[in-house]
């Protein structure tokens, strides 16, 4: 083996390394870098100062502020439901046998398609007088609501958006999880005298309790980075004053909007820290609870 | 699990109810699409128009260059899958049957940066791709995106599982490594391969954030991003803007319906091992 070996190796490693170094690792770095950059003349590439400076400005914007609390939100507002709905759908389409795989399509289908092409369908839908939700919320006597016009709805409405976009991709792997768990645990179950219920909460749960684990870090971390539909929503703003506004739509402000590159990288660099904390956070959980 | 009779009942009239709201808006979209202006702005709606009018996709195309758009985002879509998949074969075979120096540790280091969040590298990648004069070219919309570590990680798992014995096999017969790639082991990765494309070829499609970015002139936008600005010059013309959307969307879902076999077992797949 060795180094005639490593030679080779390298020829087949070197289109995917070619790529992944110059668009994913060197800006990784580069970007680290930048986030520190407190005075630079970008058109010339020069640097005449490292710091602090980009950080403690995001420290003291309150328009950052806004923008982080507006994504803690948007994730605890999706996370949550969209977990239990699909988990839901999941059992129930796991119990029957006739038309499952109809159903389980249908579920999935907004998860292919363009966002911003179904956030401008959302829009419409959510036009205060024309949109058919208005319409059916007027059905049941409410009054119509100013979705996207309002500060109070938008966030709302964005969090109503993501979940059925999202909700087909959660049941697809919460049935791969369930069908991982042998008939043997509900007959035993059974002959213990436990009923449904209680074989949901001393079966099915425990034993999807990976699935679960794995479902909601990936819905967290997606919720973080959400912009697509916010663009599409609410026509290339981050909604009225700023209520739809997310980490992400800051850094895209800060950079495509200000060319503040230096704020922009640190910004992005704490979206990247939070989503590793939270990283942290659920493996540290995970391992101490998923014990069978 | 045994279901009472009643339970079943209960569990397929949910069901429904939530496939029809999860069918409502794009039932919703085709309507307008097909809608006079007149019968977009009524309350309450109309869910099936008077004539459907089908020159409103004609208009569409008269009011924005969505054939640009249209072709762009193949172009992009091909191009892209078709160098993400040779990039992910060959680096996949090195990780998962030649022996080099730093193997393991490579492979750690890559697996480590699928978790920093694409946000993070978009700055730089500007810079980066400004430098380079690709802005607003075909380089900037389709190079970057020619390798992916998940489909390198997902191909991996998958050479793995095909028998060593087969490549002792293979030498003994005078097989180089490449041929044995190519005729034996990628034969066997059809269905890993056919996921990794479908997967790669439904996110180019409908990539946003990046095609926004890089383009700049009309002739080079991609679908999402041409109905954006679309969107923003037609503003209130729901009929127009649901007919665009509807061309968007419908290649996916067509796509997704007949291969949704490929795409379902992919996600799956991925998700349990995490």
């Amino acid at each position: 083996m060795k180094l005639k070996d490593t030679a080779k190796a390298f020829l087949y490693l070197f289109p995917a390394l070619l790529i992944i170094g110059v668009f994913v690792i060197y800006p990784m770095i580069k970007s680290f870098l930048m986030s520190f950059y407190a005075d630079y003349d970008f058109f010339n590439d020069v640097v005449y100062r490292y710091g602090l400076d980009n950080f403690i400005y995001l420290w003291n914007d309150e328009v950052f502020h806004q923008a982080l609390r507006n994504t803690f939100i948007f994730v605890l507002g999706v996370v949550p439901i969209s977990i239990i709905l699909s988990l839901w759908i999941a059992l129930m389409l796991n119990s029957i046998t006739v038309l499952s795989k109809f159903f389980r399509t249908v579920y999935f289908i907004p998860f292919v398609t363009s966002v911003v092409a179904v956030s401008i369908v959302w829009r419409w839908i959510f036009h205060s007088n024309y949109g058919i939700m208005n319409y059916f919320l007027g059905l049941f006597g409410i009054d119509p609501i100013q979705w996207l016009t309002s500060t109070e709805w938008a966030m709302p409405a964005l969090i109503i958006l993501s979940i059925w976009k999202g909700l087909g991709y959660n049941i697809i792997i919460f049935l791969a999880g369930l069908q991982t768990i042998g008939d043997s645990y509900y007959n035993a179950a059974r002959i213990d005298g436990a009923n449904r219920w209680s074989r949901f909460i001393h079966v099915t749960l425990p034993q999807l309790a990976p699935t679960t684990f794995f479902i909601t870090i990936i819905s967290i971390i997606n919720s973080f980075k959400v912009f697509d539909e916010i663009y599409a929503l609410f026509d290339g703003q981050a909604g009225p004053s700023n209520s739809a506004l997310t980490v992400v739509y800051y850094v895209f402000n800060k950079f495509y909007g200000e060319w503040d590159f230096g704020v922009a990288s640190a910004a992005a660099y704490v979206l990247f820290l939070i989503i590793f904390i939270f990283t942290l956070i659920q493996f540290y959980i995970s391992k101490k609870k998923i014990t069978y | 699990m045994k279901t009472s009779p009643l339970s079943k009942t209960f569990i397929y009239v949910m069901l429904g109810i939530g496939s029809i709201l999860m069918l409502l808006p794009f039932v919703w979209m085709i309507s307008t699409s097909l809608k006079s202006g007149n019968e977009v702005m009524i309350m309450p709606p109309v869910w099936i128009p008077e004539t459907l009018r089908f020159d409103n996709f004609v208009a569409a195309f008269e009011k924005a260059p969505f054939a640009t758009y249209f072709v762009n985002s193949v172009i992009v879509m091909v191009l892209s899958t078709l160098g993400e998949v040779i990039t992910t074969i060959l680096a996949a075979y090195a990780f998962s049957r030649l022996n080099f120096w730093g193997k393991d540790a490579l492979f750690a280091l890559l697996v480590g940066t699928m978790m920093v969040p694409g946000e993070v590298l978009l700055v730089p990648n500007f810079v980066l791709l400004s430098d380079l004069g690709w802005i607003d070219r075909y380089e900037a919309l389709i190079i970057p995106w020619t390798a992916s570590i998940f489909s390198i990680f997902l191909l991996r798992q998958f050479f793995l599982k095909i028998p060593k014995e087969l490549n002792y096999a293979a030498r003994v017969d005078g097989c180089t490594n490449f041929r044995f790639l190519w005729s034996i082991m990628i034969p066997i990765a059809k269905p890993a391969l056919i996921t990794i494309i479908l997967l790669k070829a439904i996110g180019s499609w409908n990539a946003f954030l990046w095609p926004l970015i890089v383009t700049n002139s009309k002739e080079m936008r991609t679908l999402p991003v041409g109905l954006t600005s679309f969107s923003t010059e037609a503003g209130t013309v729901y009929e127009l803007l649901m007919a665009a959307s509807t061309m968007i969307i419908f290649p996916m879902i067509i796509l997704f319906i007949f291969l949704q076999k490929y795409i379902i077992k992919g996600i799956a797949g991925a998700g349990i091992k995490g």
